[in-house]
Protein backbone atom coordinates (compact mmCIF):
# COMPACT_ATOMS: atom_id res chain seq x y z
CA UNK A 1 0.00 0.00 0.00
CA UNK A 2 1.46 3.18 -1.18
CA UNK A 3 1.88 5.82 1.52
CA UNK A 4 2.34 9.27 1.49
CA UNK A 5 3.94 11.97 3.46
CA UNK A 6 4.85 15.30 3.62
CA UNK A 7 7.84 16.58 1.42
CA UNK A 8 9.70 19.98 1.42
CA UNK A 9 12.23 20.27 -1.35
CA UNK A 10 13.24 23.60 -0.60
CA UNK A 11 14.93 26.49 -3.26
CA UNK A 12 18.02 24.64 -3.82
CA UNK A 13 16.87 20.86 -4.89
CA UNK A 14 14.93 23.00 -7.53
CA UNK A 15 17.55 24.48 -8.80
CA UNK A 16 21.12 23.91 -9.03
CA UNK A 17 20.98 20.32 -6.68
CA UNK A 18 17.87 19.09 -8.83
CA UNK A 19 19.22 15.89 -9.21
CA UNK A 20 19.06 15.29 -5.17
CA UNK A 21 15.04 15.49 -5.43
CA UNK A 22 15.03 13.54 -8.39
CA UNK A 23 17.41 10.88 -6.57
CA UNK A 24 14.71 11.25 -3.49
CA UNK A 25 11.89 10.72 -5.38
CA UNK A 26 13.53 7.71 -7.20
CA UNK A 27 14.00 6.23 -4.03
CA UNK A 28 10.77 7.15 -2.62
CA UNK A 29 9.06 6.32 -5.49
CA UNK A 30 10.86 2.29 -5.44
CA UNK A 31 9.64 1.69 -1.79
CA UNK A 32 6.05 2.98 -2.66
CA UNK A 33 6.52 6.25 -0.29
CA UNK A 34 4.22 9.39 -2.29
CA UNK A 35 6.11 12.45 -1.57
CA UNK A 36 3.35 15.70 -1.63
CA UNK A 37 5.22 18.85 -1.53
CA UNK A 38 4.01 21.46 1.24
CA UNK A 39 1.32 23.30 -0.73
CA UNK A 40 2.68 27.25 -2.26
CA UNK A 41 6.10 26.46 0.09
CA UNK A 42 8.75 29.43 0.42
CA UNK A 43 12.34 29.80 1.61
CA UNK A 44 13.66 29.04 4.56
CA UNK A 45 15.72 31.88 4.93
CA UNK A 46 18.92 29.65 5.41
CA UNK A 47 21.90 31.21 6.43
CA UNK A 48 21.12 34.57 5.32
CA UNK A 49 18.28 35.62 7.11
CA UNK A 50 19.40 34.42 10.93
CA UNK A 51 22.44 36.75 9.89
CA UNK A 52 20.73 39.80 9.37
CA UNK A 53 17.17 39.48 10.53
CA UNK A 54 16.38 37.28 13.55
CA UNK A 55 12.42 37.35 13.75
CA UNK A 56 12.61 36.97 9.48
CA UNK A 57 14.41 33.79 9.92
CA UNK A 58 11.79 32.66 12.10
CA UNK A 59 9.07 33.69 10.33
CA UNK A 60 9.94 32.19 6.83
CA UNK A 61 10.21 28.72 8.36
CA UNK A 62 6.78 29.40 10.18
CA UNK A 63 5.10 29.86 7.20
CA UNK A 64 6.37 26.62 5.92
CA UNK A 65 5.24 24.94 8.52
CA UNK A 66 1.74 26.71 9.00
CA UNK A 67 1.36 25.48 5.17
CA UNK A 68 1.67 22.23 5.96
CA UNK A 69 0.11 21.95 9.16
CA UNK A 70 -3.09 23.47 7.03
CA UNK A 71 -2.70 20.38 4.94
CA UNK A 72 -2.68 18.36 7.52
CA UNK A 73 0.74 16.70 6.84
CA UNK A 74 2.14 15.23 10.47
CA UNK A 75 5.69 14.22 9.12
CA UNK A 76 7.60 16.16 6.38
CA UNK A 77 10.52 15.07 4.95
CA UNK A 78 13.29 17.68 4.09
CA UNK A 79 16.05 16.59 2.50
CA UNK A 80 18.38 19.97 2.47
CA UNK A 81 20.26 19.50 5.56
CA UNK A 82 20.27 23.48 5.84
CA UNK A 83 16.20 23.62 5.42
CA UNK A 84 15.87 20.76 7.43
CA UNK A 85 18.35 22.10 10.72
CA UNK A 86 16.18 25.67 10.12
CA UNK A 87 12.90 23.76 10.18
CA UNK A 88 13.42 21.90 13.35
CA UNK A 89 15.73 24.86 15.23
CA UNK A 90 12.07 27.02 14.46
CA UNK A 91 9.84 24.61 15.28
CA UNK A 92 11.71 24.31 18.61
CA UNK A 93 11.98 27.42 19.54
CA UNK A 94 8.37 28.36 18.57
CA UNK A 95 7.12 25.32 21.03
CA UNK A 96 9.58 26.45 23.84
CA UNK A 97 8.91 30.61 24.12
CA UNK A 98 5.34 31.60 23.87
CA UNK A 99 6.27 35.23 23.65
CA UNK A 100 8.12 34.68 20.52
CA UNK A 101 5.07 32.12 19.26
CA UNK A 102 2.65 35.00 19.74
CA UNK A 103 4.77 37.12 17.67
CA UNK A 104 5.71 34.82 15.17
CA UNK A 105 1.76 33.94 14.62
CA UNK A 106 1.00 37.58 14.04
CA UNK A 107 3.39 37.75 11.72
CA UNK A 108 2.60 34.90 9.12
CA UNK A 109 -1.30 34.76 10.37
CA UNK A 110 -1.49 31.92 11.59
CA UNK A 111 -1.57 29.58 15.01
CA UNK A 112 1.36 27.03 15.18
CA UNK A 113 1.36 23.54 16.84
CA UNK A 114 4.29 23.11 16.38
CA UNK A 115 3.66 19.35 16.49
CA UNK A 116 4.99 18.53 13.08
CA UNK A 117 7.32 15.85 12.54
CA UNK A 118 10.51 16.88 10.66
CA UNK A 119 13.02 14.08 9.12
CA UNK A 120 15.89 14.33 7.60
CA UNK A 121 17.09 12.54 4.46
CA UNK A 122 19.02 9.60 6.77
CA UNK A 123 15.52 9.85 8.92
CA UNK A 124 13.74 9.21 5.72
CA UNK A 125 15.63 6.11 4.85
CA UNK A 126 16.09 4.83 8.18
CA UNK A 127 11.86 4.75 8.32
CA UNK A 128 11.25 3.89 4.85
CA UNK A 129 13.68 2.01 3.08
CA UNK A 130 16.19 0.87 5.44
CA UNK A 131 14.17 -2.26 6.13
CA UNK A 132 13.07 -3.33 2.58
CA UNK A 133 16.27 -2.42 0.54
CA UNK A 134 17.60 -5.91 0.52
CA UNK A 135 15.11 -7.24 -0.93
CA UNK A 136 15.11 -4.57 -3.88
CA UNK A 137 19.00 -3.70 -4.11
CA UNK A 138 20.25 -4.89 -7.44
CA UNK A 139 23.85 -4.58 -7.15
CA UNK A 140 26.58 -4.72 -4.65
CA UNK A 141 27.82 -0.75 -3.63
CA UNK A 142 31.06 -2.92 -2.92
CA UNK A 143 33.11 0.15 -2.97
CA UNK A 144 35.45 1.75 -0.10
CA UNK A 145 33.11 5.45 0.73
CA UNK A 146 33.66 8.32 2.93
CA UNK A 147 30.73 9.61 4.62
CA UNK A 148 30.54 13.07 4.66
CA UNK A 149 27.96 14.46 6.92
CA UNK A 150 28.58 18.05 7.53
CA UNK A 151 27.44 20.52 10.21
CA UNK A 152 23.93 21.22 9.62
CA UNK A 153 22.29 17.12 9.68
CA UNK A 154 24.11 16.82 13.17
CA UNK A 155 24.42 20.70 15.06
CA UNK A 156 23.21 21.52 17.83
CA UNK A 157 22.68 18.04 18.78
CA UNK A 158 20.70 19.36 22.29
CA UNK A 159 18.01 19.94 19.48
CA UNK A 160 18.23 17.92 16.53
CA UNK A 161 18.79 14.70 18.63
CA UNK A 162 20.04 12.72 15.61
CA UNK A 163 23.34 10.59 15.42
CA UNK A 164 26.48 11.12 16.95
CA UNK A 165 27.54 14.93 17.02
CA UNK A 166 31.15 14.25 16.49
CA UNK A 167 31.56 10.69 14.90
CA UNK A 168 27.65 10.13 13.58
CA UNK A 169 27.00 6.50 12.43
CA UNK A 170 23.50 6.33 10.36
CA UNK A 171 25.23 7.27 6.92
CA UNK A 172 28.06 4.29 7.25
CA UNK A 173 25.28 2.13 8.19
CA UNK A 174 22.97 2.74 5.54
CA UNK A 175 26.17 2.42 2.86
CA UNK A 176 27.04 -0.98 4.60
CA UNK A 177 24.05 -2.62 4.36
CA UNK A 178 24.65 -1.52 0.83
CA UNK A 179 27.56 -3.58 0.91
CA UNK A 180 30.03 -0.57 0.97
CA UNK A 181 33.10 -0.35 3.11
CA UNK A 182 32.91 3.26 4.81
CA UNK A 183 36.40 4.54 5.88
CA UNK A 184 37.25 5.64 9.24
CA UNK A 185 38.19 9.48 8.75
CA UNK A 186 38.41 12.71 10.81
CA UNK A 187 36.47 15.18 8.44
CA UNK A 188 32.92 13.58 9.17
CA UNK A 189 31.32 16.41 10.59
CA UNK A 190 34.32 19.56 9.80
CA UNK A 191 32.24 22.30 7.61
CA UNK A 192 32.94 22.73 3.90
CA UNK A 193 32.34 26.85 3.92
CA UNK A 194 28.50 26.53 3.62
CA UNK A 195 27.60 29.95 2.36
CA UNK A 196 30.54 31.55 1.61
CA UNK A 197 31.01 29.56 -1.83
CA UNK A 198 29.99 32.84 -3.85
CA UNK A 199 31.27 35.56 -1.04
CA UNK A 200 34.53 34.12 -0.12
CA UNK A 201 35.18 31.20 -3.03
CA UNK A 202 38.86 31.28 -1.56
CA UNK A 203 37.63 29.58 2.24
CA UNK A 204 35.47 27.28 0.63
CA UNK A 205 38.47 26.06 -1.82
CA UNK A 206 40.39 25.60 1.50
CA UNK A 207 37.89 24.04 3.89
CA UNK A 208 36.02 21.76 1.29
CA UNK A 209 39.54 21.30 -0.20
CA UNK A 210 40.63 19.47 3.21
CA UNK A 211 38.38 17.78 3.33
CA UNK A 212 38.02 15.98 -0.07
CA UNK A 213 41.81 15.14 -0.10
CA UNK A 214 41.44 13.91 3.47
CA UNK A 215 38.71 11.34 1.64
CA UNK A 216 40.85 10.59 -1.45
CA UNK A 217 44.54 9.94 0.03
CA UNK A 218 42.25 7.82 2.52
CA UNK A 219 41.65 5.11 -0.57
CA UNK A 220 38.04 6.61 -0.63
CA UNK A 221 35.99 5.92 -3.75
CA UNK A 222 33.32 8.21 -3.30
CA UNK A 223 31.67 10.72 -0.63
CA UNK A 224 28.29 10.46 0.35
CA UNK A 225 26.74 13.60 1.51
CA UNK A 226 23.03 14.48 2.52
CA UNK A 227 23.23 18.25 1.74
CA UNK A 228 23.03 19.95 -1.15
CA UNK A 229 25.53 23.11 0.03
CA UNK A 230 28.09 19.89 0.35
CA UNK A 231 27.43 18.65 -2.38
CA UNK A 232 27.99 22.07 -4.52
CA UNK A 233 31.14 23.30 -2.53
CA UNK A 234 32.67 19.75 -2.98
CA UNK A 235 31.63 18.80 -6.67
CA UNK A 236 30.79 22.12 -8.67
CA UNK A 237 33.69 24.03 -6.80
CA UNK A 238 36.20 21.47 -7.43
CA UNK A 239 38.21 23.59 -9.16
CA UNK A 240 39.04 25.92 -6.23
CA UNK A 241 39.57 23.10 -4.50
CA UNK A 242 42.31 21.81 -6.10
CA UNK A 243 43.75 25.12 -6.91
CA UNK A 244 43.87 25.43 -2.91
CA UNK A 245 45.38 22.05 -2.49
CA UNK A 246 47.22 21.99 -5.71
CA UNK A 247 46.62 19.15 -6.77
CA UNK A 248 44.04 17.10 -8.95
CA UNK A 249 41.08 15.62 -6.79
CA UNK A 250 39.04 13.78 -8.82
CA UNK A 251 37.12 11.40 -6.28
CA UNK A 252 33.12 11.64 -7.02
CA UNK A 253 30.57 12.96 -4.47
CA UNK A 254 27.14 11.19 -4.03
CA UNK A 255 23.74 12.23 -2.43
CA UNK A 256 23.08 8.98 -0.17
CA UNK A 257 19.80 8.98 -1.91
CA UNK A 258 21.52 8.47 -5.48
CA UNK A 259 23.82 5.79 -3.80
CA UNK A 260 21.19 3.76 -3.02
CA UNK A 261 19.08 3.78 -6.44
CA UNK A 262 22.30 2.69 -7.93
CA UNK A 263 22.47 0.04 -5.90
CA UNK A 264 18.57 -0.60 -6.45
CA UNK A 265 19.86 -0.12 -10.52
CA UNK A 266 18.37 3.19 -11.30
CA UNK A 267 19.14 4.50 -14.66
CA UNK A 268 21.47 7.92 -14.66
CA UNK A 269 18.25 10.23 -15.31
CA UNK A 270 17.06 8.43 -12.66
CA UNK A 271 19.44 9.19 -10.19
CA UNK A 272 20.78 12.24 -11.71
CA UNK A 273 24.52 11.29 -11.22
CA UNK A 274 24.71 13.28 -15.27
CA UNK A 275 24.46 16.60 -13.92
CA UNK A 276 27.28 16.14 -11.49
CA UNK A 277 30.25 18.63 -12.31
CA UNK A 278 32.94 15.62 -11.29
CA UNK A 279 32.18 12.66 -13.44
CA UNK A 280 30.94 9.62 -11.06
CA UNK A 281 32.67 6.87 -12.92
CA UNK A 282 31.79 4.45 -10.61
CA UNK A 283 29.91 1.13 -11.99
CA UNK A 284 28.23 -1.39 -9.94
CA UNK A 285 29.07 -4.43 -11.38
CA UNK A 286 28.03 -7.41 -8.76
CA UNK A 287 24.91 -8.69 -8.88
CA UNK A 288 23.05 -9.33 -5.36
CA UNK A 289 21.96 -12.56 -4.78
CA UNK A 290 19.14 -12.44 -2.44
CA UNK A 291 18.53 -14.79 0.56
CA UNK A 292 14.93 -16.66 0.03
CA UNK A 293 14.36 -15.70 4.08
CA UNK A 294 14.31 -12.02 2.75
CA UNK A 295 12.12 -12.35 0.00
CA UNK A 296 9.54 -14.58 2.41
CA UNK A 297 9.84 -11.51 4.72
CA UNK A 298 9.34 -9.18 2.47
CA UNK A 299 5.61 -10.78 1.09
CA UNK A 300 4.62 -10.98 4.10
CA UNK A 301 4.95 -7.49 4.48
CA UNK B 1 14.24 36.97 29.31
CA UNK B 2 14.54 39.60 32.07
CA UNK B 3 13.22 43.09 31.33
CA UNK B 4 16.71 44.23 33.23
CA UNK B 5 19.80 45.54 31.29
CA UNK B 6 22.37 45.49 33.75
CA UNK B 7 24.38 47.88 32.07
CA UNK B 8 24.83 49.34 28.43
CA UNK B 9 27.64 47.01 27.67
CA UNK B 10 27.48 44.43 24.27
CA UNK B 11 27.48 41.46 26.71
CA UNK B 12 24.55 43.02 28.91
CA UNK B 13 22.83 43.18 25.86
CA UNK B 14 23.35 40.17 24.28
CA UNK B 15 21.81 38.74 27.07
CA UNK B 16 19.24 40.02 27.36
CA UNK B 17 18.04 39.71 23.70
CA UNK B 18 19.03 35.70 23.83
CA UNK B 19 19.79 34.75 27.22
CA UNK B 20 23.21 33.76 25.86
CA UNK B 21 25.73 34.71 29.12
CA UNK B 22 29.15 35.24 27.76
CA UNK B 23 30.34 35.49 31.66
CA UNK B 24 30.27 31.59 31.47
CA UNK B 25 33.53 31.44 29.08
CA UNK B 26 36.47 29.77 31.32
CA UNK B 27 38.56 30.09 28.33
CA UNK B 28 39.45 26.84 27.47
CA UNK B 29 39.94 27.68 23.82
CA UNK B 30 37.90 24.54 22.74
CA UNK B 31 35.97 26.24 20.19
CA UNK B 32 38.76 28.23 18.74
CA UNK B 33 40.62 24.79 18.21
CA UNK B 34 37.16 23.87 16.15
CA UNK B 35 36.49 26.62 14.45
CA UNK B 36 37.07 25.88 10.87
CA UNK B 37 37.72 29.68 10.30
CA UNK B 38 39.24 30.92 13.53
CA UNK B 39 42.92 31.10 11.77
CA UNK B 40 41.07 33.61 9.57
CA UNK B 41 39.39 35.67 12.63
CA UNK B 42 41.37 38.52 14.19
CA UNK B 43 39.42 37.02 17.67
CA UNK B 44 38.92 33.50 16.89
CA UNK B 45 35.62 32.60 19.03
CA UNK B 46 37.23 32.00 22.29
CA UNK B 47 38.84 35.59 22.04
CA UNK B 48 35.60 37.47 21.15
CA UNK B 49 34.19 35.76 24.57
CA UNK B 50 37.23 37.31 26.37
CA UNK B 51 36.54 40.83 24.68
CA UNK B 52 32.31 40.65 25.67
CA UNK B 53 33.68 39.76 29.45
CA UNK B 54 35.51 43.02 29.64
CA UNK B 55 32.74 44.95 29.24
CA UNK B 56 34.64 47.45 27.83
CA UNK B 57 33.25 50.32 25.28
CA UNK B 58 36.02 49.87 23.48
CA UNK B 59 36.20 46.19 23.13
CA UNK B 60 32.80 45.73 22.40
CA UNK B 61 33.13 48.36 19.03
CA UNK B 62 36.17 46.07 18.25
CA UNK B 63 33.72 43.45 18.17
CA UNK B 64 31.54 44.81 15.96
CA UNK B 65 33.90 46.56 13.49
CA UNK B 66 35.33 43.32 13.29
CA UNK B 67 35.71 40.68 10.10
CA UNK B 68 35.66 37.80 12.80
CA UNK B 69 31.47 38.18 12.75
CA UNK B 70 31.24 38.05 9.68
CA UNK B 71 33.61 35.29 8.80
CA UNK B 72 31.95 32.62 10.79
CA UNK B 73 30.26 30.15 8.59
CA UNK B 74 27.89 29.50 11.53
CA UNK B 75 28.52 25.54 11.41
CA UNK B 76 27.94 25.33 14.91
CA UNK B 77 31.23 23.14 16.15
CA UNK B 78 31.94 25.90 19.01
CA UNK B 79 28.62 25.57 20.50
CA UNK B 80 28.72 21.63 19.88
CA UNK B 81 31.84 21.32 22.08
CA UNK B 82 31.89 24.19 24.69
CA UNK B 83 31.56 22.62 28.03
CA UNK B 84 29.70 25.55 29.28
CA UNK B 85 26.99 25.31 26.18
CA UNK B 86 27.39 28.79 25.14
CA UNK B 87 25.71 29.26 22.00
CA UNK B 88 28.47 31.20 20.10
CA UNK B 89 26.60 31.10 17.01
CA UNK B 90 23.37 33.25 18.81
CA UNK B 91 26.21 35.70 19.78
CA UNK B 92 27.41 36.17 16.59
CA UNK B 93 24.06 36.36 14.95
CA UNK B 94 23.43 38.99 17.81
CA UNK B 95 26.85 40.69 16.98
CA UNK B 96 26.26 40.91 13.02
CA UNK B 97 22.84 42.39 13.32
CA UNK B 98 24.10 45.37 16.04
CA UNK B 99 26.57 45.65 13.46
CA UNK B 100 24.79 46.43 10.32
CA UNK B 101 22.16 48.52 12.62
CA UNK B 102 25.32 50.62 13.91
CA UNK B 103 26.48 51.05 10.48
CA UNK B 104 30.18 49.38 11.79
CA UNK B 105 30.35 46.74 9.47
CA UNK B 106 34.09 45.68 8.72
CA UNK B 107 34.95 46.99 4.96
CA UNK B 108 36.72 43.83 3.80
CA UNK B 109 33.48 41.91 5.16
CA UNK B 110 31.18 43.86 2.26
CA UNK B 111 31.32 41.16 0.11
CA UNK B 112 30.10 38.22 2.66
CA UNK B 113 27.68 40.98 3.58
CA UNK B 114 26.25 41.85 0.10
CA UNK B 115 25.98 37.97 -0.42
CA UNK B 116 23.43 37.81 2.06
CA UNK B 117 21.39 40.82 1.17
CA UNK B 118 20.85 39.70 -2.29
CA UNK B 119 19.47 36.74 -1.15
CA UNK B 120 16.99 37.82 0.62
CA UNK B 121 16.24 40.57 -2.15
CA UNK B 122 15.57 37.37 -3.89
CA UNK B 123 13.13 35.52 -1.73
CA UNK B 124 11.66 39.22 -0.51
CA UNK B 125 10.25 39.50 -4.28
CA UNK B 126 9.40 36.10 -5.60
CA UNK B 127 9.29 33.90 -1.89
CA UNK B 128 11.93 31.59 -2.85
CA UNK B 129 15.22 31.86 -4.05
CA UNK B 130 16.32 32.51 -7.74
CA UNK B 131 20.09 31.49 -8.03
CA UNK B 132 20.13 33.51 -11.33
CA UNK B 133 18.80 37.04 -9.64
CA UNK B 134 20.58 36.10 -6.38
CA UNK B 135 24.27 36.67 -8.60
CA UNK B 136 23.25 38.94 -10.10
CA UNK B 137 22.13 41.21 -7.14
CA UNK B 138 25.22 40.22 -5.35
CA UNK B 139 27.31 41.13 -8.47
CA UNK B 140 25.52 44.23 -8.97
CA UNK B 141 26.44 45.12 -4.81
CA UNK B 142 30.25 43.70 -4.97
CA UNK B 143 30.89 44.66 -8.68
CA UNK B 144 32.26 41.42 -9.16
CA UNK B 145 30.77 40.96 -12.65
CA UNK B 146 32.90 38.77 -14.20
CA UNK B 147 33.05 36.01 -10.95
CA UNK B 148 31.54 32.80 -11.65
CA UNK B 149 30.58 33.05 -15.61
CA UNK B 150 32.73 30.54 -16.48
CA UNK B 151 30.13 28.29 -14.56
CA UNK B 152 26.82 29.33 -16.53
CA UNK B 153 27.08 27.45 -19.62
CA UNK B 154 28.29 24.48 -17.76
CA UNK B 155 25.19 25.00 -15.23
CA UNK B 156 22.85 25.57 -17.81
CA UNK B 157 23.86 22.63 -19.97
CA UNK B 158 23.46 20.08 -16.61
CA UNK B 159 19.81 21.79 -16.08
CA UNK B 160 21.27 23.39 -12.66
CA UNK B 161 19.98 27.22 -13.39
CA UNK B 162 16.54 28.04 -14.44
CA UNK B 163 15.97 30.92 -15.77
CA UNK B 164 12.64 31.87 -14.53
CA UNK B 165 12.04 32.16 -10.76
CA UNK B 166 9.16 30.17 -9.32
CA UNK B 167 7.03 32.78 -8.06
CA UNK B 168 4.96 31.49 -5.10
CA UNK B 169 1.08 32.89 -4.34
CA UNK B 170 2.19 33.70 -1.23
CA UNK B 171 4.85 36.00 -2.39
CA UNK B 172 2.69 39.20 -1.18
CA UNK B 173 2.49 37.55 2.29
CA UNK B 174 6.32 36.85 2.33
CA UNK B 175 7.32 40.04 1.30
CA UNK B 176 4.81 41.50 3.80
CA UNK B 177 7.22 39.67 6.44
CA UNK B 178 10.33 41.66 5.41
CA UNK B 179 8.33 44.57 5.99
CA UNK B 180 6.71 43.70 9.42
CA UNK B 181 10.21 42.56 10.61
CA UNK B 182 12.29 45.46 9.30
CA UNK B 183 14.15 46.70 12.27
CA UNK B 184 13.34 50.51 12.75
Amino acid sequence: MQKKIGYYPGCSLEGSSREYSESVVTLANAFDVELVQVPDWNCCGATAAHNLNSILSFSLPARILAKAQEAEMDTIVVPCAACYNRLTMVQHELKKNDTLRAEVNGIIGAELKCDIKILNIVQFIQMFVADFVASKQQFLFDKKVACYYGCLLVRPHDVLDFDRTEDPQSMDEVMKSLGANPIDWPFKTECCGAGMSVSRTDIVGRLSGRIVKEAADRGAEAIIVACPMCHSNLDMRRPALEKAMGEKLTIPVLYISQAIDMALGKSQKETGINRHFVPVNISLQNRVVVPEVVLEKTEEN
Amino acid sequence: MSAHIENNSLSAKLQHATEVKSAKCYQCGKCSAGCPVSNEMEYPPSVAMRLLQTEDPENDKKLLKSQTIWLCVSCEMCLSRCPMEIDIPKAMDFMRQKSLAEGLSHPKSKNIISFHKAFLDSIKFTGRLHEISLVADYKLRSWHLGQDVGMVPSMLSRGKLPILPEMIKGRKQVAEFFKKTKKT
